[in-house]
């Protein structure tokens, strides 16, 4: 996907003035951040399977090399086909390979986060295929051309009237009004889709190695279709995807689901070990499998390690007050929230992504409920450090912050100017004690008003108790 | 060297596993994990399994029947579809077709459903208590669009093969079959999504109603 994350602050300046944005936003706090919040109270040992599961993520991280070679084995054992891809352009590449030479003139999808990273859709369409999201909330912002907003929910930012819209114009049917006449309807244009597609296309929740198995995490039954009823089915997944066991995958579900949407179990769950068997009635004739490094060995090798573990619940973003404000695409890539925060600069270039781990509070909440504990203020902070030993920060503040630190490191001078200050700010704030700008700080000023200072500093107010 | 070789070597380069000792260790403590296979920590699970398959059946919007013997199927079939106003022509697995659907009424066909079919009626691998979760393996008679194209899905469970959680429902698989067939589906409830406006609605790609038969509890 194209990097728009440069354009991080006019976009989040857009968003905060959308009052449809804020209103469709304030829907993820009933269902995400309750539901979450209700669900884990079925856990009596919440916190113990959230160390778990921390371990767990850790330990395939930690053994990638070897689980990867174990997951490839076995997978090839039961007939499936193991791609490795280095970059993006490499997994449209040899999907289209795959496509071509299986005459594919009509793929379906079942969401696919990784698939918006390579821009896979495009590059397929523009090569002759017909693709079609199949996931209600893919499929919206397909037809509406645009790009995800929330990695579970992508069509979040759009209210209800704006997809019947959007349904009216593109069915070409009588509008509906409500939610439920919708889904019907998305149902039955989607269906004959499935039935006729020759090509399915997923991503994969996890990749378990002990038996080679694909899995995903889905609600709607578009999964399930995309990997039965076409021939062909690719899986196209990061390498830090891998999970030893079945085990590994059960325990760590509890937290997934319940992290996400706040249920208890996904609707559906299935697991793919090879294409069509002798004797099985349903399947596919070839089954591929993309693992997909593009740029997770350099984040491994990083000090950051630690983000590899996530498991694209969605908690920290429906959790973080940054996001709950401005929404999904101020961030301008395809993982928005404190994980984007982190993960954008590291897939996509620090230059390339300034304003995204500055665009946080430090309140935390993300790594409160992350289900594999990252520490995302600590990756957070990390970024920023890196951006100022780049020399990356724009010259203003560099100026700045060289021009306070010569102030701190002369105490005189330093007491000089706080006392100008105390003084000039009693004056500018008046009768109400309150200053209404900040020169120099109109991005602060702009919205909230300072209280005045009383005049002394604490220095002077210290001596004179003295 | 192809994109595999230079994939791991990033991979071992960025793990610092330099010496031969250290990778050999490494590959030994995977070894041994995917033969251990040890369990993550399960939450309290103090309840009888078929209460809490019932009361989470309810809880995802499926329905729930008790019946004493499997040929009491047809006829508690008969009375679902009776009770929601359905057709009474259903497809089947092959191992159902068996049963006396005609004595019931009913029109089974013992066939994979097409998007025409209105009811299918499949068995099940096993069921999990924790989550009222149906597990369902692929075979040759295990049709994949029975309980995935039809609007309405019934599932017949025998009791006795309700399981406690979905690690007891691995442990069984494995006892019982030892591989994984091509693929393994848990179905909770009927198809649902909150994409738009986060409105729960039940009934997009997959079944708009999923009854539970429990024979023999």
């Amino acid at each position: 996907m194209q990097v728009t994350s440069q354009q991080f602050k006019r976009k989040a300046a857009e968003a905060l003035a959308n009052p449809k944005l804020r209103k469709a936003l304030s829907n993820l706090r009933a269902r995400m951040v309750i539901g979450r919040a209700q669900s884990v109270l079925e856990l009596d040992n919440l916190e113990q399977i959230r160390e778990a599961a921390k371990s767990a993520r850790d330990f395939a991280l930690a053994h990638l090399d070897h689980l990867l070679e174990q997951f490839e084995r076995n997978a090839c054992a039961r007939g499936a086909q193991v791609h490795w891809a280095e970059t993006g352009d490499d997994v449209n590449r040899l999907v289209l390979e795959i496509a071509r030479r299986n005459a594919v003139r009509k793929i379906i999808k079942s969401k696919s986060m990784l698939g918006e990273e390579t821009g896979l859709n495009h590059y397929l369409e523009a090569a002759g295929i017909e693709v079609r999201e199949t996931d209600l909330g893919e499929y919206i912002i397909q037809e509406a051309r645009e790009t995800p907003s929330h990695i579970i929910a992508p069509a979040i930012h759009r209210t209800a009237d704006e997809i019947a819209d959007l349904f009216q114009q593109k069915h070409k049917l009588p509008r509906k009004t409500d939610i439920g006449e919708m889904t019907r309807e998305a149902r039955m244009v989607l269906r004959p889709h499935f039935l006729t597609a020759d090509m399915g296309i997923t991503g994969a929740n996890f990749l378990v190695a002990e038996s080679g198995t694909s899995m995903i995490v889905t609600n709607e039954g578009n999964g399930r279709m995309t990997t039965t009823l076409p021939r062909v089915h690719v899986a196209i997944a990061g390498i830090e995807k891998v999970l030893p066991t079945l085990e590994d995958v059960a325990f760590i579900l509890r937290l997934l689901t319940r992290s996400a949407t706040g249920q208890s179990i996904s609707n559906y769950l299935t697991f793919t070990t090879g294409p069509k068997q002798a004797g099985d009635k349903d399947g596919p004739d070839e089954f591929h499998i993309i693992l997909v490094d593009a740029g997770r060995t350099r984040v491994l090798a990083s000090d950051l390690r630690a983000a590899l573990r996530c498991i694209r619940c969605g908690a920290c973003m429906n959790h973080c007050p940054v996001y709950q404000s401005v929404g999904g695409h101020a961030y301008g890539w395809v993982y928005p929230g404190p994980i984007g925060a982190v993960l954008t600069p590291a897939y996509v270039g620090l230059e390339n992504a300034l304003d995204l781990p500055n665009a946080a509070t430090m309140c935390n909440q993300c790594g409160v409920v992350c289900p594999v504990k990252i520490p995302l203020p600590d990756l957070m902070r990390k970024l920023r450090e890196q951006q100022v030993e780049r020399g990356l920060r724009p010259w203003s503040e560099r100026l700045a912050l060289r021009f306070w630190a010569w102030v701190a490191l002369r105490p005189a001078a330093y007491a000089w100017i706080a006392r100008l200050l105390a003084a000039v700010g009693r004056w500018a704030g008046g009768s109400m004690r309150l200053m209404h700008k900040l020169p120099g700080g109109a991005s602060w000023s702009r919205y909230r008003d300072m209280p005045a200072p009383p005049g002394k500093t604490f220095r002077e107010l210290y001596r004179r108790r003295k | 060297m192809n994109a595999r070789d230079r994939i791991l070597a990033r991979v071992r380069l960025a793990l610092d596993r330099a010496s031969e000792t250290a990778q050999s260790e490494s590959a030994a403590t995977v070894r041994d994990r995917l033969r251990n296979r040890p369990r993550g920590p399960l939450p309290a699970m103090n309840w009888d399994l078929v209460p809490r398959f019932r009361e989470r059946c309810f809880s995802l919007s499926s329905t729930v029947d008790e019946i004493a013997r499997l040929d009491q199927v047809p006829h508690a079939v008969a009375r679902y579809l009776a009770g929601n106003a359905l057709p009474s022509a259903c497809v089947c697995w092959p191992k159902l077709a068996p049963l006396e659907w005609t004595a019931a009424g009913l029109q089974v066909e013992a066939r994979p459903a097409t998007g025409d079919d209105a009811t299918g009626i499949s068995g099940v691998f096993c069921a999990i208590a924790e989550t009222g979760t149906l597990m369902l393996l692929s075979g040759a008679e295990n049709y994949a669009t029975t309980s995935l194209l039809p609007d309405t899905h019934i599932a017949v469970v025998p009791a006795t093969r309700i399981v406690r959680s979905m690690e007891d429902a691995w442990d069984l698989l494995r006892s019982e079959r030892g591989a994984l067939p091509r693929q393994v589906t848990f179905v909770s409830g009927p198809s649902r999504t909150g994409d738009i406006e986060m409105t729960l609605v039940l009934g997009i790609h997959g079944p708009y109603r999923v009854h539970v038969i429990v024979v023999g509890g």
